[in-house]
């Protein structure tokens, strides 16, 4: 991994850029401004977006006031005021239970969990609390619901934002080089095991915007995983205006026949590059962003199997128990006639993620 | 005991200066009485006497073994920006007193167990700086094998349990070796530490209740350097008073840059935890460095603070002005045992460099106790497969 960080220069072409990606525009204004942008700028663009556009949205957690470590929560504070956007003390458990609260009462809350390493004291809460919440009480109440109120006159689709409130958990995922044990961790697994909640994971700059967008727009709870290695790494063209893009839906990302390769996040930009390198050797490589790992798109992953007969996944998580175990399943259920080989996963090693130096580069030398 | 002082005062002037200044290092145990800097505040038991107890030896070595620790420190620094140490490095300059105040107050059979700002505790509990530099570049040497970094040292043989990334997650742990202490009735304590950002955290209040529940020889010290990484303490604590955060635990806070208030603290709180059950140290501290190397450690603060606290209240300097005013030794000799140290480090680090990095198949090892027999499967199922040994 960390040998292939060295493989690409400072500013990659992001996958899909080229084809460009389908986007829902749910404002009238069809500005075609765009900018170019980074990861972290990208995803403080939508975070101001959300604030602007709905007063009862707060934006919490560990030193999100300056900026935050990453820097994605830059001027949220100068602009929106410290009663919207502020740091909490050292305690996962707490910030995710209060913004559940918080989003119980019908606000939006997007917690920041700083490492998505840091995220399990907070488990409990995720899992017992917001998955449950509305099942529990029968649908009294939720940390993610759409009030209707209907003698409200209906005016705008400002006001149908309104409605949709939510949690929305963000945290930056997987490896980055020198990370170690505990600022690499892909934890998508965990919580793709729970429903109750939704797990989206962009791929980059114009995707996090938009999937961000809908995220915190969604009514129900949301784990947004980030990709740190692509915060200042990946740079595309994002549009300006408030746009979002569709969850559970997949998007084929790059056409072809022989094999469907499966991935999200940071991965696909690997992914590409071996399909680049497949194709050399005569080999057309059809290329999926599952974007929301939960619920997944399970319809266009196995129209494109069933077109190509072949099916590689391929994450940073240890692959035992990781999410690809879940998509292999799945396709082989309803695509066993049509596949020509067994579902292959190039994923992650069964370890602890070890302190990077220099013994992983040669052990894992793709 | 009698204020005694240094009467070989003669003997000093009468030999050649090496010759004496050695032999007060490694025979001269004259006791000397030193009065703290300030008094203990105490929550819920009664302050230790600001006399504390020591001898020219304990005196000498401590400048000796807090500058080694200041000097590794720095090094660490100019190895992280040279890029042989990558990744994590926290580093503990100015909060050296609390590391060895307290060894001076405890065996090897307390246990201490840190976060992850732990590499002079580990060099206090008799790791040596080979093991240290070694480990901090990631070379099979190191104390970890390479294997953990910068944040996680540690020392089976001296009771240090380490070295933990995960904010807050030691203490719980510390706890559970007080429990497996009392349990074999050692007559052991654990000394487990925590800073002013985790003292936040839920489980240390669990680990609390169960501790005084219990009764378990648990010693919590808080090293409160005032900084949460660049959250000042009166920003992400309603009370800042660490050591009243116990409730109905006892607490006490110390000037913990003064070594030997740490020590009398240290000593007290091993006395408590033995008879009463747990107990909270406050050690009232500073770091001079940022949070870690990727922080300049000073968006959150003012330079003047900084150089105010070293100004006022560096530890070194404060036991160097004793040694000084017990003429124990002179500056010059003072002087050329920081050059020894000094090249006591560079040596220390020419011979971590030569080391190897650890064997690629190292990565597959210790995930499970050996003879498991788990496959571990690499990216290409066919090729990179280990039997995890």
């Amino acid at each position: 991994m960390a040998s292939l960080l060295g493989r690409f220069c400072r500013k990659l072409v992001v996958p899909g850029s080229a084809h460009g990606s389908r986007m829902v525009s749910t404002t009238a204004c069809d500005s075609e401004a765009v900018k170019s942008l980074n990861l972290y700028s990208a995803i403080n663009q939508a975070l101001h977006i959300a604030l602007e556009t709905d007063p009862r949205s707060y934006v919490f957690g560990e030193d999100v006031g300056f900026g935050g470590v990453f820097r994605c929560t830059t001027g949220l504070a100068e602009r929106f005021g410290k009663n919207r956007v502020f740091n909490t003390p050292l305690c996962e458990q707490g910030i995710v239970g209060f913004g559940i609260g918080l989003a119980a009462m019908g606000n939006r809350a997007v917690v920041e969990i700083q490492f998505a390493d840091y995220i399990y004291p907070a488990f409990d809460q995720i899992v017992n609390e917001a998955a449950k919440f509305r099942y529990r009480s029968g649908n009294q109440f939720n940390c993610g619901g759409i009030n209707l109120v209907f003698n409200l006159p209906s005016k705008s689709l400002l006001l149908i934002r309104l409605l949709f409130i939510g949690l929305t958990i963000r945290a930056p995922y997987g490896a980055v080089g020198h990370g170690g044990h505990y600022h690499s961790q892909s934890p998508e697994a965990f919580f793709c095991h729970v429903p109750g909640i939704k797990v989206v994971i962009p791929r980059s700059p114009r995707e996090a915007k938009g999937l961000l967008l809908s995220s915190i727009r969604d009514p129900n709870p949301v784990v947004f995983f980030e990709p740190k290695w692509l915060y200042r790494q990946a740079v595309e063209e994002v549009p300006e205006h408030d746009y979002m893009i569709p969850l559970s839906q997949a998007e084929v990302i790059r056409e072809g026949n022989d094999i469907t390769l499966v991935g999200w996040g940071a991965q696909l930009t690997v992914m590409e590059q071996a399909c680049l390198d497949a194709e050399k050797e005569g080999i057309s490589c059809e290329l999926i962003d599952l974007k929301t790992l939960l619920p997944w798109d399970k319809e266009t992953v196995e129209a494109s199997v069933k077109k190509t007969g072949r099916l590689l996944i391929s994450h940073e998580a240890p692959v035992t128990g990781g999410f690809g175990a879940e998509i292999s399943a799945t396709i082989l259920e309803r695509c066993f006639l049509k596949l020509e080989a067994p579902v292959s996963r190039v994923c992650g090693l069964d370890t602890p993620f070890p302190l990077i130096l220099d013994a992983i580069k040669s052990t894992v030398n793709y | 005991m009698a204020l005694s002082r240094l009467s070989s005062r003669s003997n000093i002037i009468s030999r050649p200066l090496s010759a004496a200044f050695r032999r007060s290092i490694s025979t001269d145990t004259t006791p000397i009485t030193i009065e703290t800097s300030l008094p203990f505040t105490a929550h819920l038991c009664d302050p230790p006497s600001r006399s504390v107890e020591s001898s020219t030896q304990e005196l000498l070595s401590f400048f000796r073994t807090m500058a080694l620790m200041r000097r590794m420190e720095i090094a660490a620094d100019s190895l992280y920006k040279a890029k042989l140490i990558r990744g994590f490095c926290h580093l503990y300059d100015g909060q050296e007193a609390v590391a060895i105040g307290m060894e001076a107050a405890i065996t090897k059979k307390d246990a201490i167990i840190t976060a992850y700002r732990d590499h002079c505790i580990f060099l206090g509990r008799g790791g040596s700086l080979y093991e240290v530099f070694a480990e901090l570049m990631g070379r099979q040497d190191g104390c970890s094998r390479g294997k953990g970094g910068s944040m996680h040292f540690y020392k089976k043989d001296s009771s240090f349990y380490g070295g933990h990334g995960i904010v807050g997650a030691q203490v719980p742990l510390g706890c559970g070796i007080a429990f497996a202490q009392k349990y074999s009735k050692e007559e052991a304590v654990t000394f487990a530490m925590y800073g002013d950002g985790a003292a936040n955290q839920g489980q240390l209040f669990e680990a609390l209740n169960i501790s005084a529940l219990w009764d378990l020889p648990s010693i919590l010290v808080c090293e409160n350097n005032h900084y949460g990484m660049g959250t000042a303490e009166w920003r992400a604590a309603k009370s800042p008073s660490y050591y009243k955060r116990g409730d109905y635990v006892p607490g006490l806070k110390v000037d913990g840059m003064d070594a030997f208030a740490v020590k009398q603290a240290c000593k007290f709180a091993k006395e408590h935890a033995l008879k009463n059950g747990p107990i909270i140290l406050e050690m009232d501290t500073y770091r001079y460095h940022g949070h870690s190397m990727s922080d300049p450690g000073s968006t959150y603060r003012t330079r003047d603070e900084i150089s105010g606290v070293r100004q006022e209240r560096d530890p070194i300097e404060r036991i160097k002005k004793l040694v000084l005013s017990h003429d124990l030794a002179t500056e010059k000799e003072l002087k050329d045992m920081e050059k020894e140290i000094r090249k006591e480090v560079d040596d220390a680090i020419a011979k971590a460099k030569d080391c190897p990095m650890p064997e690629p198949s190292e990565l597959f090892t210790n995930v499970y106790v050996k003879g498991f027999g788990t496959e571990s499967f690499g990216a290409d199922r066919k090729e990179v497969k280990a039997a995890l040994p």
